[in-house]
Formats: C-alpha cells, sequence, structure tokens
C-alpha cells in the first residue's frame, strides 16, 4: 500500500479544511477504501478519518422522520427501535449486507459511496472505464453474470452493490451535504448517477463535500414494507436481485406504493414504471406481475445476465405477495 | 487392549491453537527478517519486452527487486521418474526468474523484498512490466473438444474396457446418455501459503505449510543444487491445505531465492489473490455418463468418459472415473479419462481429485435411470452391487456400502419418500431429498518411525508426517498409549520437521494408515525389548514397562521402524512399490459411504438450501470419534460448496481468474450448512493396519450428486452442470 498522510478530525470544519487537500479522502469505517488500497484501486495522499465526527445519532425529525448521522454504524442504525418499527426494510436491507463485524464498522456515509464489485473494476490488468476512464469494458463478454440489465450504458455494465441504498432510494430519502460553500440537499433516487459515457463520476457529490446525514421523511406507508434479497448463498454475498417494497392497499385496491431495486441496476434502482402501474392498481398477483414487467421492459441483458430480468420479475412479485399477504399491506 | 482408539480423545494440538500458542509459517520471528511481495505477469503466454524497477527500488524500505535479470540462478525444475517421487513435486515446470518467458496469467515474474509487507506490496505494484504476447490456448470449453486419451501408467489408469458397452447401451431397453460439466475449484485453506526462509553457512532453513515436507526439502535441494541434508523443513503447523499445499509452489522457492540472494530471513506469505495466481486448483470438467438397463434395472452397460485440463507446465490427471470401475456391477463397462493442455497454471490434486467431481455425474446419473425405471434409487443401486470388483473380478477388501444405505435409510427416514418431484411444497419451498454413493480409494505409504519409552512413564513418537487439522498427532497418541499401556497424555508426538525420521506425505487420505502402520510396528518391538529387560531384571516380572526400566536402571529405550539412510530410503520404497503391487493384485481398497440429504428450492427465485444431512460412512476402524466425525463432516460442508456456489472464473479471452478473492468466489458461510449427522460403521478392514480406512476425502464424494438429486426431486429439473445456482432453475 502507497504510504498516506493520516489525520483524524474532531470537528466537520476541520474535515472540511483538510479535504482540500490534494489527494484527500474521508475515512468512515473503511470497509471498502481500506479493501481498495490494499489493491491499488484507490490510492489517497491523505486519509481523513471522520469516525470522530458528532454525526453519529439517529435524530427524531418534526412530523415523524428520521435524521440519520452519515457516521451511523450500520448495524447501530438496523437495530435502532424506530428504524424497525417506521421503516422494516431498511433495517432489513442492512441486516442482509454484509457480515456482522463489516456492518459494525460501516458508516452511513460509506455505505452511500461504496464502490461496485465488478471484477474488472477491481482487477488492475483489465479494461475497465470507471476505474480508467477510455480503457474500455472487459465485463461485456466477459463476467457479467452480476452485471446490470438497468441504467447501463456502453461504457459501463456494473451494478451498485449497496442493500441499504435500495431502502433509501425506496424510501424518498435525501442526503445532505457538506463543504466550505455551505449544505445542500440532494434526494437519494438523483445521488447517483447513470453512468452514461463518464461512468467514473459516480455521484453527485463534489470532491471537497462530506455527507452529513440523511433524512428520512415520515412515511406512514413503510411501516408495512420488506426487504427481500436474492443471492448465491445464504448469507455474505452481494445481491443477484433485491426488491424493496412498502405497499398499502384498501378494499383491494393498491392506494399507496414504494418499490426499488438492486442488484439489477448501475444505481440503487427505484421502480418508478411499476409505482405508476401499481398505484390504483387491483392489489392481485396479476397487477404485480404485470407492474413487474412494465418496470422491467426496458432491461438490457449481456451475455450471462439474462436470467435477472426473469429473476427481478418473479422477485417483485414475491415479495409483493408476501407483503399483502403476510405484511399487513392490505 | 484398546483405551483410547475410538474414543472421541480432545485434540493434543488444541489448547496451542484456541490460545493462539500454535506458530505458523508466516510468524517465525527471525531478527532481521525482510518481508517479500510478488509481482504477477497478467498475459496468458508472452516475454517480457521492458521492465523497469526504478520506481519500486525508490520506495524506503525496499530492499531488492528480483527479476530475471539479477536473480541468482536456479535449476531447472527435475524431471519426473518413478525413482524419486520427490520429483513429483513440482508445482510447475518454469524456471521462476531465471526466464523472460511466461507461461500463465499470474506466474510470478518479479519478487521484492523489502523491511516491511506494506513497502514489499506497494513497490511490487510500482514494477513495470510489458509484454510481448505469445499464442495462448485458455479456453477450456473451446478446446475441449480436442481432447486425448490419457495414458496409464503405475499410479493411474487412464481407462479400461470390460465386454462391449456401446453395443450394450444401444440394445438396453432403457439407456441414458448424459453430459455433465464441473468447473474449475480451489481449496481456500483459511491460512493462505506462507514461507520463513533463512540461509546459514549455505544451510537453507525453511517455514513452510506443507503437506510433504520431504518433497519440499528434497525440490529445493535440487533446484539450489545443494545436499538435501543441508534443508530443514519444519511444518508443525499448517493452516488447512486440501492438497493445495502437496506440490512446491512458486512462492516457497521464491522466499528461499530472496533469501539466499539478499542475505536475510525472508518472509513471503500470499496474499489470498497470489494463492489463486501462483497455487493450482481443481481441473474442471466434462463428463460423459451412459448407462444401459434392462426392467428390472439391471445395468447392462455403463460408460464414463471425461475431459480434463492440464497446464502444458504442469499438472496431471485427476481420476474422474475412477469411482465407475468399481461401483455398480454392469456387464459391460467403458471408462475412459482425456486430457487436453492448456496455457494456465498447473492444476493440482484437491480432496478427493477426480472422485469429487466424477461421482457428482455418476450418481445423478443413476438417480435418473432410478427414475427412468421407476424404481427406488437405494433398491436400483442394491440391484447392482457387486459381489466383486465390477471391471476385473478382484475381490473388495472391505465392502460395506450397502450397509450404509440401509442404515442411512432408516435413520434418515427414507422409506415411505413420495418419489414424485414437487410433490412437497412447506410455503414457498419445494422440498426434495435426494441419496449418492460416496467412493474413494484407499492408499497407504512408507513411513519411518521412532518410539522412546522413558523411565518416567512418558513415551515419544517421532514421525515428520503433516498435521493440517486433520488430528493426525491425536490420533498416533492414542494408538501409542494403548499398545504402550500409557495414558495417552503422557505420549509426547513430534511430527512436521525434516529432521525426524521420514514421514509419510498427507494425501490419498494415507496418512494416519500410514504412521500406524509402522507405530504399531515399533510399539511391538519395543515391548519385545522391555518384556526382554523384564526377564533379565529381578522382580521385573508382571511390572509395567515404565517400571521395568526403572527396575533396570535404564532411562529409556527405543525402536525404530525404517531407515533414513539411502540404502534404507531405497529399500523402503522397494518395498512399498512391492506391498502396493500386491495389494492390487489381490484386492480392491477403498473407503465408500452413503449421503443423504434434504434440500429446499425456493418456487419463485431458485435459491437452494440445503436443510438435512446425513452420512453413513465405511471407514473402517475409526481412531478418534471426534476428529474423524470432524474431517467427515468437513468434506461433506465442502461438497455443499461444490454442488451450489464453488467456481473459479477464469476469463476465457485471457486466462486470467477473475474472482481471486473470498468475497466473489462463493464457498459456504455458515448459514448454508445445516446441522450434520456422522456415522459411520466403525467395522475393521483386515488388509489395513488396525483396520482403518482414511477419512479425509471419502466424505466429499457424492455429495453434489445427492443435492443434484434432491434438487430434481423438490423441482423436477435436472442440472447437469455444477454450481447449481438459482439462474439454472428459474
Ligand atoms: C466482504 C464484504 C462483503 C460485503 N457485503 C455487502 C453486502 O452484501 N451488501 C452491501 O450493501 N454492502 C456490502 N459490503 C460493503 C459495505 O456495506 C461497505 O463496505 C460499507 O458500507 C462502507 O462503509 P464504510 O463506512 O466502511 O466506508 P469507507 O470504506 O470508510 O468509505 C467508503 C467511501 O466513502 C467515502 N466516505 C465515507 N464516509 C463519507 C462521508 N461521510 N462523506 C463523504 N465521503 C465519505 C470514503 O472516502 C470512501 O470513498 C461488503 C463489504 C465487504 C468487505
Amino acid at each position: 500500500m502507497k504510504d498516506f498522510a493520516y489525520l483524524s478530525a474532531p470537528d466537520v470544519p476541520t474535515a472540511l479544511q483538510a479535504i482540500a487537500r490534494p489527494g484527500a479522502r474521508f475515512l468512515g469505517g473503511g470497509t471498502n477504501l481500506v479493501d481498495l488500497m490494499r489493491q491499488n484501486i484507490e490510492r489517497p495522499d491523505t486519509v481523513i478519518d471522520i469516525t470522530r465526527l458528532p454525526l453519529d445519532r439517529v435524530e427524531e425529525l418534526p412530523g415523524g422522520g428520521l435524521r440519520v448521522g452519515a457516521l451511523v454504524r450500520n448495524s447501530h442504525l438496523a437495530a435502532h427501535r424506530a428504524v424497525r418499527e417506521r421503516y422494516p426494510m431498511l433495517a432489513q436491507a442492512i441486516l442482509a449486507g454484509a457480515s456482522g463485524q463489516l456492518r459494525n464498522m460501516a458508516t452511513v456515509g460509506g455505505n452511500l459511496l461504496q464502490r461496485t464489485r465488478c471484477a474488472y473494476f477491481t482487477d488492475l490488468s483489465a479494461g475497465c472505464n470507471k476505474r480508467q476512464p477510455g480503457s474500455g469494458c472487459d465485463a461485456v463478454g466477459g463476467f457479467n453474470r452480476n452485471a446490470a440489465v438497468l441504467g447501463a450504458s456502453a461504457s459501463c455494465v456494473a451494478t451498485h452493490p449497496s442493500d441499504m441504498c435500495v431502502a433509501l432510494a425506496a424510501l424518498d430519502a435525501v442526503v445532505e451535504l457538506e463543504s466550505v460553500r455551505g449544505v445542500r440537499r440532494v434526494p437519494l433516487t438523483g445521488f447517483h448517477r447513470l453512468p452514461g459515457d463518464t461512468p467514473q463520476v459516480e455521484t453527485e457529490i463534489a470532491a471537497d463535500e462530506l455527507i452529513t446525514a440523511v433524512e428520512l421523511p415520515a412515511l406512514p406507508v413503510a411501516a408495512a414494507s420488506r426487504y427481500r434479497k436474492i443471492r448465491d448463498r445464504a448469507s455474505y454475498a452481494f445481491a443477484l436481485v433485491s426488491v424493496a417494497a412498502a405497499m398499502h392497499a384498501r378494499d383491494g385496491v393498491i392506494t399507496d406504493i414504494r418499490l426499488a431495486l438492486g442488484g439489477v441496476a448501475t444505481r440503487p434502482w427505484r421502480a418508478h414504471q411499476a409505482e405508476r402501474e401499481l398505484l390504483g392498481a387491483p392489489a392481485t398477483e396479476e397487477s404485480f406481475r404485470r407492474a413487474a414487467e412494465a418496470e422491467l421492459a426496458a432491461a438490457v441483458p449481456q451475455s450471462q445476465n439474462g436470467f435477472k430480468i426473469e429473476l427481478a420479475q418473479r422477485a417483485i412479485t414475491a415479495t409483493l405477495r408476501q407483503l399483502l399477504t403476510e405484511g399487513g399491506a392490505a | 487392549m484398546t483405551t483410547y482408539v475410538g474414543e472421541a480423545v480432545d485434540r493434543v494440538d488444541g489448547t496451542a491453537k484456541t490460545t493462539g500458542g500454535a506458530r505458523f509459517s508466516a510468524e517465525y520471528p527471525y531478527p532481521d527478517l525482510a518481508h517479500a511481495a510478488l509481482v504477477h505477469a497478467t498475459v496468458a503466454r508472452g516475454r517480457i519486452t521492458r521492465l523497469d524497477t526504478t520506481a519500486a527500488e525508490a520506495v524506503p524500505g525496499v530492499i531488492a527487486v528480483l527479476t530475471h535479470r539479477n536473480a541468482p540462478p536456479l535449476k531447472p525444475a527435475p524431471r519426473v521418474t518413478p525413482l524419486n517421487l520427490a520429483t513429483l513435486a513440482s508445482g510447475t515446470s518454469v524456471n521462476y526468474l531465471n526466464t523472460d518467458e511466461v507461461h500463465w496469467n499470474g506466474q510470478p515474474v518479479a519478487v521484492v523484498v523489502a523491511e516491511s509487507p506494506e513497502a514489499a506490496q506497494e513497490a511490487a505494484h510500482l514494477v513495470e512490466v510489458a509484454y510481448a504476447h505469445l499464442p495462448a490456448t485458455v479456453d477450456f470449453a473451446a478446446a475441449e473438444p480436442d481432447a486425448k486419451p490419457q495414458k496409464s501408467n503405475l499410479i493411474m489408469s487412464g481407462g479400461a474396457v470390460k465386454g462391449d458397452p456401446e453395443a450394450a447401451l444401444a440394445a438396453a431397453p432403457v439407456a441414458l446418455d448424459l453430459r455433465y460439466t464441473t468447473p474449475p475449484h480451489h481449496h481456500n485453506a483459511i491460512e493462505p501459503h506462507a514461507t520463513t526462509a533463512h540461509w546459514a553457512d549455505g544451510r537453507l532453513t525453511l517455514h513452510d505449510g506443507a503437506q510433504n515436507i520431504y518433497w519440499t526439502r528434497d525440490h529445493l535441494a535440487m533446484r539450489f543444487g545443494i545436499p538435501k541434508d543441508d534443508i530443514r523443513v519444519l511444518s508443525p503447523f499448517v493452516g488447512g491445505a486440501f492438497g493445495g499445499k502437496t506440490m512446491v509452489w512458486p512462492g516457497t522457492i521464491l522466499a528461499a531465492m530472496a533469501a539466499k540472494a539478499t542475505g536475510r530471513p525472508v518472509r513471503l506469505m500470499l496474499t489470498r489473490e497470489g494463492v489463486y495466481r501462483t497455487v493450482g486448483g481443481r481441473t474442471p470438467s466434462t463428463q460423459r455418463v451412459a448407462v444401459g438397463a434392462d426392467e428390472s434395472g439391471r445395468m447392462t452397460a455403463l460408460i464414463h468418459t471425461s475431459v480434463t485440463l492440464t497446464g502444458r507446465v504442469g499438472g496431471g490427471p485427476e481420476q474422474v472415473t475412477s469411482q465407475t470401475r468399481h461401483l455398480y456391477d454392469a456387464a459391460a463397462i467403458r471408462v475412459q479419462q482425456n486430457l487436453v493442455e492448456l496455457d494456465v497454471l498447473s492444476n493440482t490434486v484437491m480432496r478427493a481429485p477426480g472422485e469429487s467431481i466424477g461421482t457428482f455425474a455418476l450418481e445423478a446419473t443413476v438417480d435418473e435411470l432410478a427414475y427412468r425405471l421407476g424404481v427406488d434409487p437405494i433398491e436400483l443401486r442394491a440391484r447392482n452391487e457387486p459381489a466383486r470388483n465390477p471391471m476385473d473380478g478382484k475381490a473388495f477388501a472391505h465392502r460395506k456400502l450397502r450397509e450404509c444405505f440401509e442404515q442411512g435409510a432408516k435413520e434418515f427416514g427414507w422409506a415411505g419418500r413420495n418419489p414424485e418431484p414437487r410433490s412437497t411444497r412447506d410455503g414457498r419451498w419445494l422440498v426434495g431429498t435426494g441419496v449418492a454413493a460416496a467412493y474413494h480409494p484407499s492408499w497407504q505409504f512408507p513411513a519411518n518411525v521412532t518410539v522412546r519409552l522413558s523411565a518416567d512413564g512418558t513415551a515419544l513418537v517421532r514421525c515428520g508426517f503433516h498435521e493440517m487439522g486433520m488430528g493426525g498427532a491425536t490420533a498416533q497418541a492414542q494408538i501409542a498409549a494403548d499398545a504402550l499401556g500409557l495414558p495417552v497424555e503422557a505420549v509426547t508426538v513430534e511430527y512436521g520437521d525434516t529432521r525426524l525420521p521420514t514421514g509419510p506425505g498427507a494425501g490419498g487420505s494415507a496418512q494416519t494408515a500410514s504412521v500406524a502402520a509402522a507405530l504399531v510396528a515399533a510399539c511391538e518391538k519395543l515391548t519385545r525389548l522391555a518384556r526382554a529387560l523384564a526377564r533379565r531384571t529381578p522382580g521385573a516380572a508382571g511390572a509395567s514397562y515404565p517400571e521395568i526400566l526403572r527396575l533396570a536402571g535404564r532411562d529409556s529405550i527405543e525402536a525404530r521402524v525404517g531407515s533414513d539412510t539411502r540404502l534404507g530410503t531405497a529399500v523402503g520404497q522397494l518395498r512399498f512399490a512391492g506391498k502396493l503391487m500386491s495389494d492390487r493384485r489381490r484386492w480392491v481398497k477403498a473407503a465408500c459411504g452413503a449421503q443423504f440429504c434434504e434440500v429446499r428450492v425456493d418456487a419463485d427465485t431458485g435459491e437452494v438450501r440445503v436443510t438435512r444431512w446425513l452420512g453413513v460412512f465405511d471407514v473402517g476402524r475409526v481412531i478418534n470419534a471426534k476428529t474423524a466425525a470432524s474431517q467427515l463432516r468437513g468434506g461433506i460442508v465442502m461438497g455443499i460448496g461444490m454442488a451450489l456456489a464453488e467456481e473459479t472464473l477464469v476469463d476465457p479471452r485471457t486466462g486470467r481468474i477473475m474472482n481471486a478473492s473470498l468475497s466473489e468466489y462463493h464457498v459456504p458461510v455458515h448459514a448454508d450448512v445445516p446441522a450434520i449427522e456422522i456415522r459411520y460403521l466403525d467395522d475393521p478392514d483386515p488388509t489395513m493396519p488396525l483396520g482403518l480406512i482414511g477419512v479425509g476425502e471419502v466424505s466429499i464424494t457424492g455429495v453434489a450428486g445427492a443435492i443434484a438429486n434432491a434438487v430434481f426431486h423438490a423441482t423436477g429439473r435436472r442440472i447437469r452442470d455444477l454450481p447449481i445456482t438459482l439462474d439454472k432453475l428459474l
């Protein structure tokens, strides 16, 4: 690993000053950054430890929402009582990710910015436009079983790997960013970018900005919500497909719906198309399936990941069915 | 008299391992220790055209950057000769850092030695290498049709025929002709390969996690051109191996080279990626299994052929069709193994090389035949259970396969199973059960042993065998304690050091039996000595062995089996070869078993979960109930991985492994493994020392077959390509 300077920021202004140094990066739990430094995918000159910043609390917002500090550990957030009661899909999504040890280290801010697990991104000998713009994409025509079927471009087919972000996308979460220039707020669904022809630019965050919090608005429908993750082994694997869903039905008609997908897209994927199909539709297996098909209509498979289209449709249908029959959506 | 043999004695190294006292190869603290890191080639075949080490050398703490330009000369890897089995130990034939040629994607092309592992890794990253590409064949699926038949030799037969199986198949009233594929696998021992090398006065001390320290010693002696007595290999603790630490891979050689070049003790601990790039794994395979039967279910034809790969620079055939010579009493049988050579790293032995994947194809086919015939799969096996070896009519040394199935069926609750696929559902889960036979040949190798009995009532057993976690030292302590009438705590077992009497390699599930044979003989010699002493010693009649020594005024007596002199070694090897040949003429020797499992498959998503397991094994006499059960259980866990998730992804365009990491190569995690029930018949094999047959490998065999069969029962889908991932079940 390359030698780097390490400093630990006691407060936000210090952190924001320090990040102006060239080649500086924030260090949250380090579970992604340090791994990538070992692999020489990331080579920062300065690492600014932000784990002492006073951003480690979950606070009530007026009206029933929550404000989650960027340094709240993933395991803490998943265990938080208000989260489990008001946004069960979020707790489930976090617990479906990584391992207990990793979740104890991982922070909310770091989770938002974790990099893709595409094998060609992490192998320096391979072509990867995300890692080295202009070097091509070896996943196309290579191992792309894990790749995206939605939101991909000719230059990049890498999936966004986060489970937590899928739930956040469904929950209309808002990301708060701070820099020396001030504070701004970006909805989570607009935070991660589609790759287009600049896959190296992954999010809206500027190089000198700090994620300070994620806000969860009050969302009564989320009290009956679920996260379903489908993967190659029972635990400790990234999603092939995941579904975050919240639904409310009255008299057999869907009156409220939130739906997002993981594992299938280049960013946490809010299923707007399916939501439009479902809102006001009868809460039946047929509606679920039709909406799932509508969402995946634009999907483009690679050589090995075509199964994700069918799998995602089945997973959406099964998750909504389960919400209806067991999850208190009706 | 047995007091300890068969008991669940706690492992003798348990405390050391659980308290951190056990020292592994990367943990030896030499003053002045330097650290090494490898630079791996990024092309499948080529020549180095440019090499720039300037940036690497500028990293603070870097001591040396060794490349083909400045590395000390090495002798080429020896040619394999049956006169010296250590010549089998070459991981590859490449003369590392003595050539500008690259033979596989990942070959080490430079070694950095530095004051810290971090500096070494960083400098390794900064070594710039450019290559001229040479044509390479790396795509197994594309090359597989060009495979050539494997030639037979003393150790392995490439093929055999009885009768006219193709004609019998064509004439059979019921016939199946199926094709299977299995991917490459890697061992993934928890301890990555590590070596600490130290030269003093031209002599080399090597701490190296190894399954055959004598092969390692002899191989290094040949490569460095020094007498083998000038090398000492120490390997008291090995953090798992599964075959991956049998051969001498580049890391071991390069650590010794780096220490020699720098004059410093050097530690080279491979990264996980480094293990994938420089240590071989299991071959991929394609297999054809065809079976014909009459209406009563008697097999009339059985054909099993395979294609596997070897690296152009090394590796060998894996006996994929071996079990098919022994399991079913078909009237006509043909087995044939075929090989294709690729420009990839050598394949190597990995737990039950051959049978692990061969039993998958065979046992899935037998299940399919049972369904075709409408016969219960256990009943079908019983109808085809041979009384003598089907291929040549030789006697079985020990064969309790039918008993394994019977006991298993009873305990698992097989009777009354509704054979109909998709007939059981539990909520969203489709539930199925499956069985398969397990089979693994048993071996025995030469071993030299000394046993010393002391007047203080302790005994010391010395033999250079290997302990990779199986419990070998504990088992030998139990055997010696029984033979000498001592408490097991009074027996110390020394192993894992080439200064000790030459032990067997840990392989072929043969180590415990091999050492036990010599140990029992040595203990007999020793007790004869003691009794003779007693006859000459007044008052010693009826005394215990230690008392005899005290009364006779002797501190200790010692007995030895086998000799480590040049002549003694040659005699030992000849005797071994003679016994092997005569045993082979008389008997077919093997461990076998019956695997029972239940799986659940999500009706929507195809996710497969294994929810019950029972394995019943015929492994002869069991020495330690606890460690034997753990071995058997571990093999099943590994088999679950093979069935459902494990696959090394070799990019067919570049020959590069693309999932060289434990997060992307999926071994089973706890949540994938149900409670595993283990039973063994504990019926001694009269042709084996103490009646024991090895337990190390048999239990991985049959696992993937049982799971594939259970998945069929649950879903009605036959998956013939491993791993059985959910996309194949949608
Ligand atoms: C073996 C393994 C398995 C895993 N499995 C899963 C899984 O199944 N599902 C899943 O979702 N995830 C999984 N993960 C990923 C894990 O969730 C992430 O590594 C973790 O969330 C990252 O958080 P962190 O705090 O450790 O981030 P860090 O590694 O500290 O940082 C990641 C990035 O975010 C930046 N950063 C961190 N905090 C801030 C901030 N407040 N403001 C601005 N920038 C910031 C850092 O500079 C860095 O670029 C797995 C990881 C591993 C190692």
